[in-house]
């Protein structure tokens, strides 16, 4: 049917290939036949034989080579999906001749225009890497290249690759670390989890312990755990967190805690492994008052699936041995209920025995009665430990606990009997001399008792107290040595060593039974129990030749023992990364990368400053500045084309963030930044001096570039996106004008759009084929997600989804529900104030949402700092149901970011609202002669070759 | 990460087997059935087990085991949490997730599984992007799929991967445009035997159903957010938004999905709708038992309450259960021992009561320990924390869609 012309016959017989494929039949057979469908036409045949091929290519590898060439067309393909499974494919086959091929295709994808195809590139790397360890250094030099990448779609990929390829090369994280931190929200959530679990380990080697002085504030840390709930806000935990700071002298890396501060929101996702991976997180990397906000999050996972109830319990259980007062306030969470499994049970118990503390005890002692009397023996036995695990750690309950133990002995069940006798004995190893009642009590036991343990325990505690229950001891080793052939073999040990502790104390009565048992024992099965007796014969009885020991041996039996320490199977398990497979098998899975310890000094921090030289290569730093500038002026020209595409806009948007880092430089230059870093990610605040440095090094640039001048034919064209900026106000100090210009001159030369493109060309997706995207398509789109990006780097979704148009940057005044209806929005439009030069337009727009008209809109009560100035816009009479309204106001911010505040009134209603200007909406027109502007614009030209064909504009110039 | 997938029903049969990277033989289960037989219940496998080369990570969902085998360290959960959603993603496609199901379209579960992972690394598992790349099977497409020969994969291509909103797909339109929210509560307790309570919390998921054309942006209020005690979204749900004003902002995927899931803080007193008078005895002599069960209405809110049963574990040497019943009826399986009475609509003014004689094997020892009892029980347009939607706001696109909300509480373990 392979052969038939009918693609629905092809297809009917690859579906029955892949149904005994997916049964586990070999289809082996039939490889050249299907091979010969690879570049059938039907998508569905198609991806069918994919599936076989990707199965059996490794068995036959002469032929899969056949299909190698279409993949390889399948590469070059306009489209990026197509690309993207063409290289998905070739690089599953796992076929080592082709290695050189799937080299060549990786590295090309990884510089790919699209989003996805990188992403699959990162996809691909570990599989050549298993294929093909010798490669690792290309691979590790391609990693490099994608981890720079600024979209989201490929940071969970490549970090993914990071991790199997060289999780020791952390060295190349420090570029990207704030990267990753600021996109990881947007990441999908696998990626998310391998994101995090690496920069857990990264944390670790490049931050200090913040519990470095743990002892000292042992108290002060306490008191937090109570009190973390989730109502309780990052202000006060900053606060908090400073006055921690205050009296020790740990001061934490900002970057350690944007790292802190930006996986926190994931505690809340749907996907419990995300969650894990926060809750380890900040189990190794938060001070100690921090940790406590996980709690709630992991005791929610425990609503979950009985799987993921198991490895999360796992992990509690190895939490609340080191931070018990955490979990305490959900206690009676880990209650167990009947229907649990009992593996879940178990780890429940030792979690509550975990918790078990003065306070709680009694509570938890009273639930453990109610377990006891479980249907379920396994747990009830677990339960009884757990009890016995109580009573040793907490002094004041052992004797209750032991009553009720001892209550048990006369339970019906023999398990819990035994199991109670076992947790007896080590029990009253720690006070043996108050409890003979209860030795003499066991040692009745011993008729009815048959599970060994129990047996061989309280034939130990007879033979440690033989001195308690002089009367009774002989008695039993009597009984003892009569069952001694049929006893398992871990009793006849303890019956021989009860027979020489007697010897040894009560030779009189016990001699000759002795000597009975231990000739037994000569001739015993087991070695173990032959060596035994022959090693207590040398030594106990006297003998002519008895060696010097047998002085000792009293004291060798008798000699007082330790009381074991009954203690927790999860104690230590910390040492591996929680939520690992490691940790959940306690023994290292392979491939496991051990977690550091912290590092006595940090390492220097500077590493991860983000150097515009250094991160991005040299033609994209020159435009980064301009590119900005660049797109604000031309954006009126362009933003009614704005994109048809939603995958352009979308692909690139995710984006922003980056963007925003890369740009920081350039706004560091312009001086205006310090605010504005600070929206952007706090921890650039430390960057300032990196700017400045920047800014002497981009004079050089220019002053370089200034030295070669070229013209270009575009001139016109430049100068008229140039006017524009004519229309803007002048919000900054003079002596900056003679900078400005050059910057402003920079940016509106058209040639940067051609580096513009290529820098952008890494963010955008191409719908059909990347030659022919619409160049003002981009920028437009792109424009407003840098705009974003540079106020919102924190909202993570509202930018990209919310955006009314890819234009202009609105920003909201007025939200529709808080304005009953009325929605409003501003945007500072660019465009000259005419009624007064010093002014900055703002254009308001109006939206009624109501079903009914508004009336009567203006504005109240300007509430304003000193020497600023309001020029209202002209009362709005009407607004109907449903329409919307522009209206441009005047403000004279006098330089400063201050907020001007007034109030908004409809005829019902007033509003309270504020417009705060970001510092790059305060701009000055600046009047150039054309020649002064040509001059400026030659100074770059010469960077570009071709300008863009389509960027002819025409407003008219100011000049 | 993700090696193979083994798919192995209640009988011990690996019926469908896919491998992301080489090939590794199916004998690898025999350590899979090795702890499966030590471990008696299906409940009891541990999910992850250590083989000498690999590792097996499994789960039970609807009497399957769906066992994955790991060669190198991966987070446990990441696994676990990934097979949960294979098997939803079945139960999406299929309407159940059961073997014969999957039998039945082993080839588009091969071509699920093949869209899902890319070398053992998940790739897309939301269903909106999945759905449009293979369909999901109906009766109607498989019809016309025999006579035209088309196929299930859809021809366009998966454009919903690209963008930022990955969970919505694209171009979606409805003639009616409809959003439906079901405001599921359960009710988590446990009673001592006098009654009183020992431990209650609320647990409740929102479910929405939204069908709505284009990009919707929708806000939905609560009357009361601040009862919600720790939530978590779907990865549409806009944080921030809540953090700062505790409504839910978010750009909804199409179809049926889970909003949300919080739970309700335990401190406000949980109002368990129903009591329970019980007495189980069994008898020292004669082999023999006496059960009565009463159950009543309690704080229902004037809703009645449907859909009661009640499952009692009964010991092991409990034989046979003679009991009538004056609503309902009752089932008594012997080997599981498990008692089930299956109440249906509480009644105000009759209580329903279980009432009769348990036959005990004779000779053994009488059980020390009464049966628990487990309560299930329904109320419908009742969310027992008072939770309640306060308003759903759309914006973005123009017209009215049609809105509703559903309120249902449940006790059902």
């Amino acid at each position: 049917m392979l052969d038939s012309n009918k693609d629905s016959l092809k297809l009917e017989a690859m579906k029955r290939i892949v149904a005994m494929v997916a049964r586990g039949k070999n289809a082996s057979d039939l490889f050249p036949a299907v091979v010969k469908n690879v570049a059938c036409k039907n998508i569905e045949v198609k991806k069918l034989v994919y599936v076989y091929l990707v199965r059996y290519a490794e068995e036959q590898q002469d032929l899969a080579l056949l299909s190698i060439s279409t993949f390889q067309r399948g590469l070059k393909d306009p489209n990026q999906l197509i690309r993207a499974s063409a290289l998905r494919v070739l690089s599953s086959i796992r076929v080592t001749i082709i290695v050189p091929i799937m080299m060549l295709a990786i590295k090309e994808a990884a510089s790919d225009m699209s989003p996805y195809v990188r992403k699959t590139a990162a996809h691909a790397i570990p599989k050549l890497y298993s294929l093909d360890p010798e490669q690792k250094d290309q691979l590790i030099e391609v990693i490099e290249k994608l981890l720079a990448d600024k979209t989201t779609l490929v940071a969970g990929s490549v970090v993914m690759a990071f991790e199997e390829v060289c999780p020791e090369r952390i060295e190349l994280i420090h570029k990207n670390y704030r990267k990753l931190c600021n996109l990881l929200i947007d990441v999908e959530e696998w990626g998310q989890v391998v994101i995090i679990n690496m920069l857990t380990r990264y944390a670790r080697t490049q931050f200090l312990n913040p519990n470095i002085n743990e002892s000292l504030l042992e108290e002060g840390g306490e008191k937090e755990f109570y009190a973390s709930d989730d109502d309780e806000d990052d202000e006060e935990k900053k606060a908090e967190a400073a006055a921690l700071a205050k009296r020790k002298p740990y001061v934490m890396d900002p970057d350690h805690r944007l790292l802190l501060r930006n996986t926190k929101p994931l505690l809340q996702s749907r996907n419990a492994a995300v969650v894990m991976a926060v809750a380890q997180l900040y189990f190794h990397l938060a001070p100690k008052a921090e940790v406590g906000v996980i709690a709630k999050a992991l005791v929610r996972l425990l609503r979950s699936h009985s799987e993921v109830q198991y490895v999360v319990l796992q992990n509690v259980a190895t939490m609340t041995i080191k931070r018990r007062g955490m979990f305490e306030p959900h206690l009676k969470s880990f209650y167990i209920r009947s229907t649990d499994p009992t593996q879940i049970k178990i780890l429940k118990l030792e979690v509550l025995t975990n918790l078990a503390s003065e306070t709680n005890i009694s509570t938890i002692l009273r639930e453990f009665q109610t377990y006891i009397k479980s249907m379920d023996k396994d747990f009830v036995a677990a339960t009884i430990e757990a009890i016995g695990r109580c009573a040793t750690n907490i002094g004041e309950v052992r004797d209750t606990c032991l009553n009720g133990l001892v209550q048990l002995l006369s339970n019906r069940d023999e398990l819990v009997v035994a199991e109670s006798v076992v947790v007896i004995k080590k029990l009253l190893q720690m006070q043996p001399e108050q409890h003979s009642e209860i030795i003499k009590h066991m040692a009745k036991l011993i008729d009815n008792i048959q599970v060994p343990m129990a047996r061989a325990s309280i034939l130990w505690l007879i033979g440690e107290y033989c001195e308690h229950v002089p009367k009774i001891a002989p008695d039993v080793l009597r009984k003892m040595a009569k069952t001694f052939t049929n006893e398992e073999d871990i009793v006849k040990l303890q019956i021989l060593n009860l027979a020489a502790k007697l010897y040894l104390t009560n030779s009189k009565q016990t001699k000759l039974l002795t000597q009975y048992v231990l000739n037994l024992a000569k001739y015993d099965q087991n070695y173990d129990i032959r060596d035994r007796a022959r090693f207590i014969r040398q030594l106990i009885v006297p003998t002519d030749k008895s060696g010097a020991l047998s002085k000792y041996a009293k004291k060798l039996f008798l000699a007082l023992k330790p009381a074991p320490v009954l203690e927790s199977p999860f104690k230590d398990r910390d040492h591996f990364q929680l939520g690992s497979l490691s940790h959940l098998l306690n023994t290292k899975a392979g491939g496991y990368q051990e977690l550091p310890e912290w590092p006595d000094s940090a390492p220097d921090p500077s590493v991860r400053n983000v150097e515009v030289k250094d991160s991005v290569p040299e033609w994209s730093k020159c435009t980064s500045r301009k590119e900005r500038k660049e797109k604000k002026v031309e954006k009126p020209f362009y933003s009614d084309s704005e994109g048809e595409s939603g995958p352009t806009e979308s692909a690139d948007s995710g984006n922003y963030g980056d963007q925003a880092v890369v740009a920081l430089g350039s706004w560091n230059i312009l001086k205006i930044s310090k605010t504005h870093t600070h929206v952007l990610c706090a921890s650039f605040t430390s960057d300032q001096s990196s700017g400045e440095e920047q800014k002497k090094e981009r004079k050089g640039v220019k002053q370089r570039r200034s030295g070669s001048e070229s013209e270009s034919e575009e001139e016109s064209e430049s100068e008229s996106s140039e006017s524009e900026s004519g229309s803007e106000e002048d919000s900054e100090s003079d002596t900056d004008t003679r900078k400005k210009k050059k910057v402003w001159t920079h940016a509106h030369h058209p040639q940067h759009c051609h580096s513009q493109q290529f820098l952008l060309s890494t963010s955008v997706a191409p719908t059909s084929s990347p030659q022919v995207t619409p160049v003002n398509n981009f920028l437009s789109s792109s424009l407003a997600s840098d705009l974003e990006g540079l106020s919102l780097t924190d909202t993570v979704l509202a930018p990209t989804t919310i955006a009314p148009s890819a234009s202009v940057r609105m920003y909201e005044l007025l939200h529709r529900i808080t304005g009953e209806g009325l929605g409003v929005e501003y945007c500072f439009n660019r465009q000259a104030f005419s009624p007064d030069p010093h002014m900055v337009a703002v254009q308001i727009h109006f939206t009624n949402n109501t079903s009914c008209e508004t009336k009567n809109l203006h504005i109240e009560e300007p509430k304003l700092q000193s020497g600023m100035r309001i020029k209202e816009f002209p009362e709005i009479d009407m607004l109907p149901a449903g329409e919307s309204v522009s209206v441009v106001m005047g403000i004279d911010f006098c330089d400063s970011t201050q907020a001007a505040n007034f109030q908004l009134c409809t005829h019902t209603r007033k509003f309270f609202v504020s417009i705060q200007p970001p510092v790059g909406e305060l701009m000055t027109p600046i009047f150039l002669t054309e020649n002064e502007f040509k001059k400026e614009q030659g100074e770059s030209s010469h960077l570009h070759h071709q300008p863009p064909p389509h960027i002819s504009s025409s407003s008219p110039m100011l000049k | 990460m993700i090696h193979s997938l083994f798919l192995i029903n209640n009988a011990g049969d690996i019926f469908l087997e896919k491998h992301w990277k080489s090939v590794i033989s199916r004998s690898v289960c025999d350590y899979f059935f090795e702890a499966q037989e030590k471990a008696m219940e299906p409940d009891n496998v541990p999910p992850v087990i250590r083989t000498p080369h690999h590792y097996l990570i499994n789960i039970y969902r609807d009497k399957i085991f769906f066992v994955s085998v790991i060669q190198t360290e991966v987070p446990p959960l990441f696994v676990i949490e990934f097979l949960h959603r294979v098997a939803e993603m079945f139960q999406d496609y299929f309407g159940d997730c059961s073997e014969v199901a999957i039998k039945d379209n082993v080839v588009i579960v091969y071509e699920l599984l093949e869209e899902m992972l890319d070398n053992g690394f998940p790739l897309a598992t939301e269903s909106n992007i999945l759905k449009e790349l293979i369909k999901p099977p109906t009766i109607l497409r498989s019809m016309v799929n025999s006579i035209t020969g088309s196929s299930n994969v859809g021809e366009t291509l998966p454009t919903g991967q690209l963008s930022t909103v990955p969970w919505r797909r694209a171009g979606v339109k409805y003639t009616n445009n409809e959003a439906y929210f079901d405001v599921v509560e359960e009710i988590d307790a446990i009673l001592d035997k006098s009654g009183t309570t020992v431990f209650a919390e609320i647990q409740g998921v929102i479910d929405a159903c939204v069908k709505l054309s284009g990009m919707p942006d929708l806000t939905l209020s609560f009357m009361n957010p601040r009862l919600l005690d720790d939530v978590s979204f779907h990865p549409c749900v806009r944080f921030k938004r809540w953090e700062s004003e505790r409504v839910l902002s978010f750009i909804p995927p199409d179809g049926n999905f889970r909003l949300m899931s919080y739970h309700v803080n335990a401190q406000n007193l949980v109002a368990i709708p129903v009591y329970v008078r019980q007495n189980i005895s069994f008898f020292e002599s004669g082999s023999s038992g006496r059960l009565d069960i009463t159950l009543g209405p309690k704080q229902t809110m004037g809703k009645t309450v449907e859909c009661v049963v009640v499952t009692v574990h009964m010991p092991k040497v409990v034989l046979n259960a003679n009991l009538t019943a004056t609503q309902g009826n009752y089932t008594y399986d012997p080997v599981t021992k498990i008692l089930v009475w299956d109440i249906g609509k509480l009644n105000q003014q009759k209580l329903p009561n279980l009432k009769g004689s348990l036959s005990l094997q004779s000779g053994a020892p009488k059980p020390e320990e009464n049966p628990s009892l487990n309560i299930d029980l329904k109320i419908q347009q009742l969310a027992i924390s008072g939770l309640k939607v306060n308003r759903l706001d759309m914006y973005g696109e123009k017209y009215k869609p049609f809105k509703g909300v559903k309120y249902v509480t449940k006790v059902f373990r």
